[in-house]
């Protein structure tokens, strides 16, 4: 058995969601060894060569990787899985995995699996469908299993290995899609889908300049990442990818705090495997609350600015 | 420019589903269906485009059981010129949806396709993806923004880190994201003129392709509830559980 784990990174580090496929992968029993494509990317080639369980990684290194455009990454992994006998294929259940993963099975003629949430055995997983609101087991005969999977499931993979390093021949450049520019949001702040702690913003929080006033400084008194509900994303208050839920990202922190949310089943899909939750709403049959581990009925206005202040208190 | 866009039947995105009791799939008898909402999008994106005077025609299609005329009825509704039913009662997956998507375009030469980023009952987002690499065209998933320049398109997508923008050659495959537009709803006298434009229905088998469905799906569970907590009464009590109740802060 050998299990291939399709890393992303930025050609120096590698995104979390790696680690967590890096984990799922090794649920398969067999050897795993993760694909670094990139461009002058020999830092993230080292950082997978020295994740635990890995034992070797494969690079290929060229200008037309760097940016990580899907057709030439499907295409080099396609060649790879079928030279080279791969049984399985992993990615992280990111935006950067979702992109690839199916495009890579239909290269292979497979059905992909997306967002599997549990391995029970090669080619027996389980995943969630409609929202969150019903687990499927799924079983799959395809001689080469291509996943995504949720990393919510899977613990990140530690560091401690010693993987061989071997250099791939790159595969031509297939010229199709053209990066133009990227606006990426930076923040100080943990990040959301790794965080220990969320606090979340949605439409009560009624604009921007109120979503930083109020949810900031509670973030920041935390230590906390910021998300958001869909409605918040969509008034403008805050960038796409805070959005968390079916359709954006999946969270499942220690701590999930929800303020001014009213708990649709698309928010509940992205949070509700959170160890902790706290929601505060003025309306006490909002259906957050059904979910909430701790409630608190009140105006967020009042309540955000007393709990900042509370916190500050030992 | 032709736009092809695939439009998916599925549970309302209100109703909670329910397993069956014997949990070999989720009730859907009563169910209250609609098109997927991330097709209706895409709908709307591809009539802007024609109104525009960017595309000359607004193909919608949708692949499965006779009743997904309806989906199709509301895409017309919304202003595509014509619609087709790739008719089948078999269960389809992904896979086979990019098949018979792939069939459909090779017949109506579309410049551009517009899918939805995922469908809300299987959750798969897979389809546009297959599809693009089925035709061998660039895939740009997830759009937010999309400008069409004679051969080329330039998509701006919600990737995880922010936004990404993309320059492609026509034809590719686009798949909606939730902020690319707000749909519009029909209105009556376009709903009853949706009922007159043209629906083709091809039988599935027609389009000689394989759609058998190459995963079993073995069992449906609801996930374990959780259980509603209690109410605090103030700030101070919420602090205090959270410090030594739950121990997280
Ligand atoms: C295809 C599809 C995909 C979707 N995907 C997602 C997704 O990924 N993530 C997501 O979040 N949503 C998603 N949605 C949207 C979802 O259905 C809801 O519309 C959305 O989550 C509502 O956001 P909200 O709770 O912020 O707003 P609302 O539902 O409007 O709730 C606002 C809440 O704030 C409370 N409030 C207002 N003022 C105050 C105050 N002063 N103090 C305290 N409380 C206050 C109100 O009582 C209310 O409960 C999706 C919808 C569709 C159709
Ligand atoms: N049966 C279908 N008929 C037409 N289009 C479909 C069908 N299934 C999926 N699609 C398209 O593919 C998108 C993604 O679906 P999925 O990959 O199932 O999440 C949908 O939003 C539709 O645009």
């Amino acid at each position: 058995m050998k299990v291939l784990v399709i890393a992303e990174h930025d050609n120096h580090k590698l995104a979390a969601a790696t680690l967590n496929a890096i984990s799922a992968a090794q649920q398969f029993g067999g050897e795993v060894q993760v694909l670094v494509a990139g461009c002058d990317c020999a830092a993230a080639v080292s950082e997978a060569g020295a994740v635990q369980g890995v034992a070797q990684v494969l690079s290929a290194n060229a200008a037309h990787y760097r940016d990580q455009l899907v057709e030439n990454l499907a295409a080099l992994a396609a060649g790879l899985v079928r030279d080279e006998g791969f049984n399985a294929v992993l990615a992280g259940g990111s935006s950067f995995g979702k992109n690839l993963a199916p495009r890579l099975a239909a290269l292979l003629d497979v059905a992909p699996v997306s967002d599997v949430v549990s391995i029970a055995a090669p080619g027996r997983y389980v995943r969630p469908i409609y929202a969150g609101n019903v687990m499927v087991s799924v079983e799959s005969d395809e001689p080469m299993q291509v996943l995504t999977v949720r990393t919510t499931a899977f613990e990140a993979a530690a560091a401690g290995g010693n993987a061989t390093l071997r250099e791939l021949s790159p595969r031509e450049d297939l010229g199709v899609s053209r990066l133009v520019g990227r606006e990426l949001s930076k923040s100080e702040r943990p990040e959301l889908t790794a965080a220990r702690i969320v606090v979340s913003g949605g439409r009560g929080l009624s604009s921007g300049e109120k979503y930083r006033e109020v949810m900031e400084p509670l973030a920041d008194r935390l230590g906390a990442a910021l998300g958001a509900s869909r409605a918040a994303v969509d008034a403008g208050f805050v960038p796409n990818d805070y959005q968390v839920g079916q359709t954006g990202k999946i969270v499942a922190p220690d701590l999930y705090v929800a303020v001014g949310i009213s708990g649709a089943i698309q928010h509940l899909a992205g949070m509700k495997d959170s160890k902790v939750i706290v929601a505060i709403n003025k309306d006490p049959d909002a259906p957050i609350f059904q979910v909430s581990d701790y409630g608190l009925v009140g105006d967020l206005f009042e309540m955000v600015p007393e709990l900042v202040a509370g916190l500050a208190v030992q | 420019m032709k736009i092809l866009v695939p439009v998916k039947r599925v549970v309302d995105y209100n109703v909670k589903v329910r397993v069956k009791s014997d949990h070999s799939g989720v009730e859907l008898s009563g169910v209250k269906m609609a098109i997927n909402p991330f097709d209706e999008i895409s709908v709307e994106e591809a009539v802007r485009l024609k109104e525009a005077g960017i595309a000359s025609e607004v193909i919608a299609v949708s692949c499965g059981a006779a009743v997904c005329q309806e989906t199709l009825r509301t895409a017309l509704a919304m202003g595509a010129d014509r619609a087709i039913l790739v008719e089948t009662s078999a269960e389809l997956q992904p896979l086979a949806v990019g098949k018979l998507l792939k069939a459909v375009a090779e017949r109506e030469q579309p410049q551009l396709v517009i899918c939805g980023k995922q469908a809300i009952d299987d959750d798969a987002n897979q389809t546009g993806q297959i599809l693009a690499a089925l035709m061998g065209w660039g895939q740009a998933t997830f759009a937010s923004k999309l400008l069409v320049d004679k051969g080329t398109i330039r998509v701006t997508r919600e990737v995880d880190g922010g936004l990404e923008t993309l320059e492609l050659p026509l034809p590719a495959v686009v798949t909606s994201d939730l902020r690319l537009n707000e749909p519009r709803y029909a209105t009556l006298p376009n709903i009853m003129k949706a009922k007159k434009k043209p629906l083709d229905v091809i039988p599935a088998a027609d389009l000689g392709v394989d759609i058998a469905p190459r995963l079993r799906h073995l069992q449906h569970a609801e996930p374990p509830a959780r259980k509603a907590g209690v109410k605090v009464a103030d700030v101070a009590e919420l602090i205090e559980k959270l410090r030594h109740d739950a121990k997280v802060i």
